[in-house]
């Protein structure tokens, strides 16, 4: 049996969980045939709408755990419902999501369980040992990890397998209402606050993002990127390093510790393409790279790109786009 | 308002990784080492709550010898003390860091010099287990909140703010309580020269590890091999900008 803990999204399930899910199929497959449970703890919306999406992608049967624990999240309960139900199904294997929650749940788990845990899990080699290669050093190496204990604990890193439905049945539903100990009430949120007026937001949505890196070369380097998303009625995506300088604000940032974006055009200046950033901006529709470095792994894995200085380039670029709409 | 923050030695990787023959580490050699963006600023956050409450920061560490290098390097932003549990860091795993990181707080708890607050990172830069803070409050017995950005304390209790999928969540948490930092939510400062001569001062308790570290279970580590290149070239310099907002028009991007 593998459980596989699903995140929901103003009501549907998570990108990230429907990839874990396709990992869960895989595996179930490599094993012959296990069944897989998929669980989600409190408001999720519409149940039977979860069950019939969480059956599409393979899971057979939904167990919706309840009750006054799960008003508000803390790493602590949820785990703890985690717990009872991979107690009560004998799971072997138990997954969720790489994404905070799924990470801070399955790690309270194994803390519990006093089991091993392996995040950011992006394929299974082998079954005896169960062996699972998963992302190390911010995703420039991997590492290949044995999980010899069961339950199996693991997280799978996002965009590291495809969401696709099988047209599976609608899974099951299975109400449970776990118990939650008092002391794994004690870490839960209290407040959450309206959604930073869109700091973020306006970049995870944006279908034109135009980016800038160490390339831009201080604070003031800024003008042309800014004047060249303004005119394509975009916004500004930044790299680390130009958050870390303090040359722009966090919220800006793309990559796994900034946002992740999926524009219909991303325009990255200056920027190396380092695997950090790139698991920010890797489902770009298309990519049009601006960077005086030829070899740069954002120009070999863009779609497009201009070899040159941004500070030439987009100064050029705005001209002709004020020039043609005359 | 005693702090206690755990940070790691880790190689200063930028984009691209080498590892060691034996598969078995990154090789630092050419790059150096560094305290992650996430430990930094749970440093930075613990000595403003020190500052604010008059309390202090002292810095553990489970690693190297050459550890110390960090720890005076971040004694020297204004951390009062420091330990050193010195470990062959091949053959840790997150469970052995965890459990003699507890060791530290309950052996100076036992000493008289316990602690209100540990922070840690939210994950290695290095070995992104995810785990370390999680293990360490379930081994003390104590809460813990995960990948904050702020952390205030106030009437005996620490309450911190993060980035939640529906918006920005507080915790508000008796003490004690272990708490996992993301980098973003303060700037670290950088030490003075006055910080440095008083950090070369300092003491740092040197200790061995309390049991046999069960390890990683790390078969090896890999470099993905790079993607094949499918990229356009458009042009060079300042010339290209024709054919860029040619393509913009074709992608009917324009306004
Ligand atoms: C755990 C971890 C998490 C991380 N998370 C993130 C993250 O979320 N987001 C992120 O971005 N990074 C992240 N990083 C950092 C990442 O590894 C890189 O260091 C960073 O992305 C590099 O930023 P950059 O491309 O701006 O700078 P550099 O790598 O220094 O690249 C600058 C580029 O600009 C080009 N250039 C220079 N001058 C010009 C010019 N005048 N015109 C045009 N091109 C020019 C250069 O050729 C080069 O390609 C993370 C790292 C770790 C270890
Ligand atoms: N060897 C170590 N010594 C001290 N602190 C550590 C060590 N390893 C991990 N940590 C702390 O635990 C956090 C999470 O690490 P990890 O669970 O390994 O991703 C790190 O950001 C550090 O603050």
């Amino acid at each position: 049996m593998i459980l596989v803990v699903v995140e929901t999204e103003a009501g549907v399930a998570s990108e990230v969980s429907l990839e874990t899910l396709a990992l869960a199929r895989s595996l179930s497959q490599a094993g012959g045939g296990i069944a897989i449970r998929a669980l989600a703890i409190g408001d999720v919306g519409d149940v039977s709408a979860l069950a019939a999406t969480v059956g599409a992608h393979g899971a057979s049967e939904l167990v919706h755990a309840t009750g006054d624990a799960f008003d508000s999240y803390g790493g602590a309960s949820w785990a703890a419902a985690v717990q009872a139900v991979r107690a009560e199904t004998g799971s072997v294997v138990v997954t969720a999501a790489g994404t905070p929650r799924g990470n801070e749940v399955v790690a309270h788990l194994a803390a519990r369980l006093d089991v091993p845990m392996a995040a950011n899990v992006v394929a299974f080699s082998g079954l005896s040992p169960f062996t699972v290669t998963r992302q190390v050093v911010g995703g420039s190496a991997l590492e290949e990890m044995t999980l010899g204990t069961r339950p199996a604990l693991f997280t799978v890193a996002g965009h590291s397998w495809v969401a696709e439905a099988v047209d599976g049945p609608a899974a099951t539903v299975r109400e449970v209402q776990p118990e939650v100990a008092g002391a794994d009430l004690v870490a839960r949120v209290v407040s959450t606050g309206a959604k930073e007026a869109d700091e973020s937001g306006s970049l995870k949505s944006a279908s034109i993002v135009v980016g800038a890196g160490r390339g831009a070369g201080s604070a003031d380097g800024f003008g042309a990127v800014d004047e060249l998303a303004s005119l394509l009625g975009g916004v500004v995506g930044v790299s680390r390093v130009v958050t870390s300088l303090g040359w722009r604000p966090h919220h800006e940032q793309v990559g796994q510790t900034g946002s992740r974006i999926a524009p219909d055009l991303y325009v990255p200046c200056g920027i190396s393409g380092a695997i950090q950033h790139w698991a920010g901006c890797a489902s770009s529709k298309v990519i049009v790279a601006v960077n005086t470095d030829a070899e740069a792994p954002m120009v070999t894995r863009a779609t497009y790109a201009v070899v040159g200085d941004m500070h030439e380039v987009l100064p050029a670029v705005n001209e002709e786009i004020r020039r043609r709409s005359g | 308002m005693r702090i206690l923050v755990c940070v790691k030695r880790v190689p200063d990787v930028g984009s691209e990784v080498m590892l060691t023959a034996d598969g078995q580490s990154v090789d630092a050699r050419h790059v150096g080492y560094t305290v992650s963006n996430h430990e930094s600023s749970a440093v930075e956050l613990a000595i403003r709550v020190a500052d604010a409450t008059g309390g202090s920061v002292t810095l553990a560490t489970v690693g190297p010898a050459e550890s110390t290098d960090q720890l005076r390097h971040l004694l020297g932003l204004g951390c009062h003390a420091a330990t050193l549990v010195e470990a062959d860091p091949t053959t840790l795993g997150p469970a052995d860091v965890a459990r003699e990181l507890a060791a530290v707080v309950t052996d100076h708890a036992a000493s008289g010099a316990g602690y209100d607050l540990v922070l840690l990172g939210n994950d290695a830069a290095d070995s992104g287990d995810f785990q370390v803070g999680i293990r360490l409050a379930y081994a003390l017995g104590w809460p813990v909140v995960n990948g904050v950005s702020t952390v205030e304390t106030a009437d005996g209790n620490v309450i911190t703010k993060n980035d939640g999928p529906d918006g920005e969540e507080t915790f508000s948490v008796p003490l004690p309580a272990v708490v996992t930092v993301l980098e973003g939510g303060v700037e670290p400062r950088y030490p003075t020269l006055k910080g440095r001569m008083a950090a070369k001062k300092v003491e740092i308790e040197t200790r061995s590890l309390t049991a046999q570290p069960a390890g990683a279970s790390r078969v090896k580590l890999v470099v993905p091999p790079p993607a094949p290149s499918n990229v356009e070239v458009l042009g060079e310099g300042p010339e290209a900008a024709a054919a860029v907002v040619d393509l913009f028009e074709k992608l009917g991007v324009l306004r």
